[in-house]
């Protein structure tokens, strides 16, 4: 079943963005890992997932209406 | 001879009004350092008496209406190492002396090169080849020459760290890049000192707050072993709005520590990207 996800990535991970972020179509129970991949990041790159502004593993699943944030390591000063 | 300087403090002291109205005694910077001068005591002392006897330093007019005269007294009596004296460190620096945190440490071991004009506050085009420690030092004086500055010229290790902050009642990460931040944070928990954390990379960062029982940067950066020297940082550089404003938020968290307040963001990762302005507080710890 197709469902949606609000979906932002943050710092070098933006070049993987796809046009439609705000209502990125996903299949219901997709993990957040698949989605990953789908979206073409590396999975190294990725560090830190938040999930309705918690945060999450990436084995979650992801069943649409969610808000999905998706953080490579930061550590610039 | 406490009651007899707050007395000499007292009658050197003017009625002054805040911008509102209110009235104050005030005691300027000049007259202060005379009376200390002639009792021995260090800057620092004599802002302390002058506030412990009702009189406000004219240097915190500005911040007494938010801190109470016995809070600025808290954050004069207080020490912070700030680690690390790029973009995030300079600013940190800057806002601490003007607050009026009567001790900081100072760690850097590297000196300022051209590339860090764009964001690092510290670094001018005459100081560059100079330790950056040593600038920040400099910069102290100039602004707040009542802070006590103690400056520690080198990197941090397993060995030197925990000697360094021991003193220090809160740690500030302005560090950049990934290892040493674990470094940090390792020595801060043996220490049982709080650490603030920040680190940006384009025009987005985040900032956290790590008390020493809290799990910490494993959350947001996973296991040590499997970082990366250098993070997002490395493709993208640092712009020095998002610097600047991560910064801060390092700063007022900081205060809040010192002051005793709730820290709001154990536990919590506030997050900002420039690009979109949006800022969010997320839960670090809720989903383990």
């Amino acid at each position: 079943m197709v469902a949606h996800i609000e979906l932002k990535l943050f710092a070098s991970l933006k070049a993987y963005l796809p046009q439609e972020a705000e209502r990125f179509p996903i299949t219901s129970g997709e993990s957040a890992e698949a989605l990953i991949k789908r979206l073409g990041i590396p999975l190294d790159d990725v560090k830190l997932i938040f999930i309705d502004g918690i945060r999450a593993d990436i084995s979650s699943a992801l069943w649409g209406g969610e808000r999905v944030g998706v953080f490579p390591p930061v550590g610039g000063g | 001879m406490r009651a007899a300087l707050g007395q000499a403090i007292w009658q050197v002291s003017t009625p002054a009004t805040h911008p509102d109205g209110t009235p104050y005694r005030s005691i300027g910077m000049k007259d202060l350092k005379k009376l200390c001068q002639g009792q021995g005591l260090s800057g620092r002392d004599g802002q302390i008496a002058a506030l412990e006897a009702g009189v406000v330093p004219e240097r915190y007019a500005r911040n007494v209406r938010v801190y109470s005269l016995e809070e600025q007294v808290a954050l004069l009596r207080s020490s912070v190492c700030v680690v690390g004296m790029g973009g995030l460190g300079g600013t940190v620096v800057e806002v601490l002396a003007r607050l009026g945190v009567g001790t900081l440490l100072l760690v850097d071991g590297d000196i300022f090169d051209e590339s860090n004009l764009n964001r690092q506050f510290l670094s001018q085009e005459q100081g560059l080849g100079k330790p950056k420690v040593q600038e920040a030092a400099t910069r102290v004086g100039a602004v707040n020459s009542s802070v006590v500055v103690h400056v520690h010229q080198c990197y941090l290790n397993e060995d030197n760290t925990l000697s360094i902050l021991s003193d220090a009642d809160v740690t500030i990460d302005c560090l950049g890049g990934l290892k040493d931040r674990f470094v940090l944070e390792g020595a801060t928990k043996q220490a049982g000192c709080p650490l603030v954390s920040a680190a940006v990379a384009g025009l987005s960062g985040h900032v956290t707050t790590i008390f020493p029982s809290d799990p910490g940067l494993q959350l947001i950066y996973g296991d040590a072993q499997s970082l990366p020297t250098a993070g997002a940082e490395s493709s993208l550089g640092c712009l020095p709005q998002i610097t600047t404003l991560l910064a801060a938020l390092e700063c007022s968290e900081a205060a809040r520590i010192l002051l005793k307040k709730r820290p709001l963001l154990r536990h919590q990762l506030m997050v900002i990207d420039l690009d979109d302005m949006g800022a969010e507080v997320l839960d670090l710890q809720r989903g383990c």
